[in-house]
């Protein structure tokens, strides 16, 4: 894996002046019911001013909690064990609180993670930024609407006195976290911590996003500590990488060396998982003899546009597409692009406006009652969030057996043969089938989910966005299965997904959907290295990692 | 974050977690008052009915810890006899309220539409109505004695249950599993049956809790009212009522029964609480 990769120039300051902050084994534990967690143990790196260093790790690495001990916003039960967090030398870690609040916002500021509920929704943008200001003591009216005003137009927010005196709701999820990345530059802090900034964000804004923060810092000479569960993130952004796992630093060292030379068994692992660095397996060519298994023609649906009689919403529109048997077929978009939409209209839980949706004879959009029953033993729809789509009061063998409970009588020793068989089919032990979801990792759950939606044995498996709530491991382990699952029992995939490093490993024909229309279709590959329209040329560029990916992928 | 405890080394904390203190007393008196109802014979060595001539309005002994009243009986007989009478009532009245309740909330949030209207419209005109009045109303029309009071009771309660398991029923009913379940191919009422109910339940019950003791509360108004049990029966509320007369002079006939009806009603709104703290 040796191969020169064009780097940012490290910032010089980095090797010679002294940290501005220095993490020294820390440790930081959390009690609940009596049972005490540590969560950080032993973690050390130090942030020279103008560098940003990334934490990197899956979720409960104690990435966030290390980032929380930093801001001293530890959650109530977290205590920090031993250790010592120095900022410019001063060890901050026992200050009380008062001390500390005097701090945040002028020498250490958060752009917290999710921009969708971290700003007051009854206060207009213009009053939530002059609050810092007023907090922190500056009591002019004038000078501080002038401050507000010339942040807006910073993070790029115009026009200006229009975005003052808006409402959060009145902005789109990457305005708001301008906004919020207003209120973390405003003091001119010597470091932002920067807690999965874009995670909540589509991939072209998060492009830009990560962009406004990287010039803020240049301009600034602000040094960022970037959490991130992300490494294409991190390697696109950051100067030096500490790789978390359980509490612990697995690796660190600058990003250069992490990406050519890990030396932890773990960072090497997360390096193949991360889809935009994994290289895209080689996938068998299209069985050419394979017949059509769904056709979607003119797909159309629409909604009214409450307030505005008479006209109408097109979230899909006229979408057409199909897919042989056998093979997956990508949907690709940005949120509200309508990939969602059709995706549930192929399963059967929407009837769209227009159009057909064609599986064998059957035209799914005209079924209902009794026929729509039956046929979802064809069609299973597997979703995105295996938090939410498994009962939590169910057992893993209770919620893998409904679907059989549902159709013609099967005894109960044959059902539980059967939710036996495919549990183990998707990789999970036996020792799962008597506990509840909330006992299972969400990997595993997701495991759960889609031994649900195969237990029928359906042709046609609709997988909406089903690995991007899990972690870059879980997720290359699904994607495994998936793949290893359709090889063996030819089933066909429509992927929905806005990650299109994730789609180029599974996909073998994709649509990119753009306003409910379809933008580009065709093969994977030739979309991903021949890009014919702009709005797939911008996707695949906003894929994070994506100079380096491409450049381990020619190598 | 910081702050003494921080040095505190690390071995693991012998942090001693205290039990919730309220909330085992308030399952202590509901135990209590339980084997009152069960076997009152333990507790109480005299007869709740049977005055003894020459006896009357006794204050509080070692024979007679809760006095007697104007007739010569054992006031802690009567109490303890008391609570067959009163939870038995209550229980019926939750019983009704939880019932009648669940069942319109569960139509109303599933069904929607029509159905959804019509009983929400019920329920907010039961509601216009002081509950004490209906429960008059119910009584009148049903008749007099323990258990139409106590249907009387829970079918004022009606109206909160059914708004409750409404709220539960149209929040569980967005979640993601639920549309799951249909779309394996569940029937409407299958998937009812599985997952709407039992993730619906956990809050419900939680107010079935609370509701028992406003219950035992409702029922002791009545019966002071003189619409419940009739005398001679040992009813909490008749209790208090009949201690009223005496009250300048024996004011322990009043408070004993008093104190009673107050520490259930407290021990059940906090146990209440932990049901309704413990649901996700």
């Amino acid at each position: 894996m040796n191969m020169d990769i064009a780097l940012r120039p490290a910032p010089v300051a980095a090797t010679t002046a002294a940290p501005l902050l220095e993490v020294e084994d820390l440790a930081v534990r959390y009690v609940s019911g009596g049972t005490a967690r540590r969560v950080v143990d032993g973690v050390s790196f130090s942030v020279a001013p103008g560098e940003v260093l990334a934490l990197v790790g899956e979720s409960g690495s104690g990435k966030t909690t290390t980032a929380q001990a930093v801001l001293g916003l530890l959650p109530p039960n977290g205590r920090i064990e031993r250790g010592a967090i120095r900022l410019d030398g001063t060890d901050i870690s026992r200050w009380p609180e008062r001390r500390l609040a005097a701090l945040r916002g002028a020498r250490i500021s958060l752009i917290p993670q999710d921009p969708t509920t971290s700003l007051n929704p009854v206060r207009t943008i213009g009053a939530q930024i002059a609050e810092i200001f007023e907090i922190h003591g500056e009591r002019d009216r004038g000078r501080i609407r002038a401050r507000v005003l010339e942040l807006l137009r910073r993070v790029g927010l115009e026009p200006a006195e229009m975005r003052a005196r808006q409402y959060p709701h009145q902005l789109s999820g990457g305005m708001r976290q301008r906004v919020l990345i207003a209120i973390a530059v405003a003091l001119r802090p010597g470091l932002i911590v920067a807690d999965e900034p874009t995670s909540a964000l589509d991939v072209t804004v998060q492009r830009r996003i990560l962009d406004l923060i990287d010039e803020l810092r240049r301009e600034e000479g602000t040094s960022v500590l970037l959490v991130t569960h992300d490494l294409g993130v991190a390697i696109d952004r950051a100067d030096r990488v500490v790789v978390l796992r359980n509490g612990t630093v697995q690796e660190a060292g600058p990003v250069r060396q992490v990406l050519a030379a890990p030396r932890s068994a773990y960072a090497r692992q997360l390096l193949r998982d991360a889809p935009s660095l994994a290289t895209p397996r080689v996938r068998p060519p299209l069985p050419e003899a394979a017949g059509i298994a769904l056709r979607v023609e003119g797909l159309t649906h629409a909604y009214p546009v409450t307030g505005e009689p008479g006209r109408v919403f097109r979230a899909v529109d006229g979408v057409e597409f199909e897919v042989r048997a056998g093979t997956t077929h990508a949907l690709v978009g940005e949120s509200g692009c309508g990939k969602t939409t059709t995706a549930r209209c192929i399963a059967g839980f929407l009837r769209p406006t227009a159009g057909r949706v064609l599986v064998g004879e059957t035209d799914v959009a005209r079924l209902s009652g009794e026929a729509l029953r039956q046929f979802r033993r064809q069609v299973q729809l597997v979703f995105q969030n295996p938090f939410a789509s498994l009962d939590p009061r169910q057992t893993i063998a209770a919620i893998v057996e409904e679907p059989l409970r549902n159709f013609d009588p099967i005894p109960r020793a044959e059902r539980e043969r059967q939710v036996r068989s495919i549990i183990e089919r998707v990789g999970l032990p036996d020792s799962v089938l008597g506990r509840p979801p909330a006992a299972l990792s969400g990997g595993q759950r997701q495991r759960v989910a889609i031994a649900r939606a195969l237990v029928l044995r359906p042709r046609i498996l609709v997988l909406d966005e089903a690995v991007s709530a899990l972690d870059v491991t879980a997720q290359a382990r699904i994607l495994e299965l998936l793949d290893e699952l359709q090889r063996d029992l030819g089933l066909t995939y429509v992927f929905v997904s806005h990650d299109l490093a994730v789609v180029r490993l599974i996909a073998d024909t994709v649509s990119v959907l753009r306003n409910g229309r379809v933008v580009e279709a065709g093969a994977a590959e030739r979309v991903f290295h021949a890009p014919e329209s702009d709005y797939a040329r911008e996707l695949i560029a906003a894929i994070p990692g994506n100079t380096q990916g491409a450049r381990m992928v020619a190598a | 974050m910081s702050g003494a405890n921080a040095t505190a080394g690390f071995a693991p904390p012998r942090t001693l977690v205290l039990p919730p203190v309220g909330l085992l007393l308030a399952w202590t008196v509901i135990a209590l008052v339980l084997s009152w109802a069960v076997v009152p014979g333990l507790f109480a060595w005299h007869d709740p009915l049977q005055g003894v001539a020459g006896e009357q309005l006794l204050p509080p002994s070692l024979e007679h810890p809760l006095g007697t009243d104007g007739l010569g009986r054992d006031m802690l007989a009567r109490v303890v006899y008391g609570a067959r009478e009163s939870l038995l009532g209550a229980l019926l009245a939750v019983g009704v309220g939880l019932t009648l309740g669940t069942a319109l909330g569960l139509l109303a949030g599933a069904r929607g539409g029509i159905a959804d209207a019509a009983v929400m419209r019920l329920v907010d005109t039961l509601l216009a109505i002081p509950s004490l009045l209906l429960s008059l109303s119910v009584i009148i029309l049903l008749g007099f004695g323990s258990i139409n009071a106590a249907i009387a009771v829970g079918f004022v309660s009606v109206a909160h249950f059914a708004r409750l398991s409404r709220a539960e029923v149209l929040r569980v009913r967005r979640t993601e599993y639920v549309e799951a379940a249909f779309g394996s191919g569940g029937r409407f009422l299958a998937v009812l049956w599985r997952h709407v109910l039992p993730n619906a339940l956990t809050s419900v019950l939680a107010l079935a809790a609370l509701q028992f003791g406003s219950a035992i509360l409702a029922l002791s108004t009545l019966g002071f009212l003189g619409y419940g049990a009739p005398p001679p029966t040992p009813e909490w509320g008749l209790l208090i009522a009949e201690g009223r007369d005496f009250l300048a002079t024996a004011w322990w006939l009043s408070c004993a029964p008093g104190v009673v009806v107050l520490l259930v009603v407290l021990s059940a709104e906090r146990i209440s609480r932990s049901l309704g703290a413990r649901r996700t």
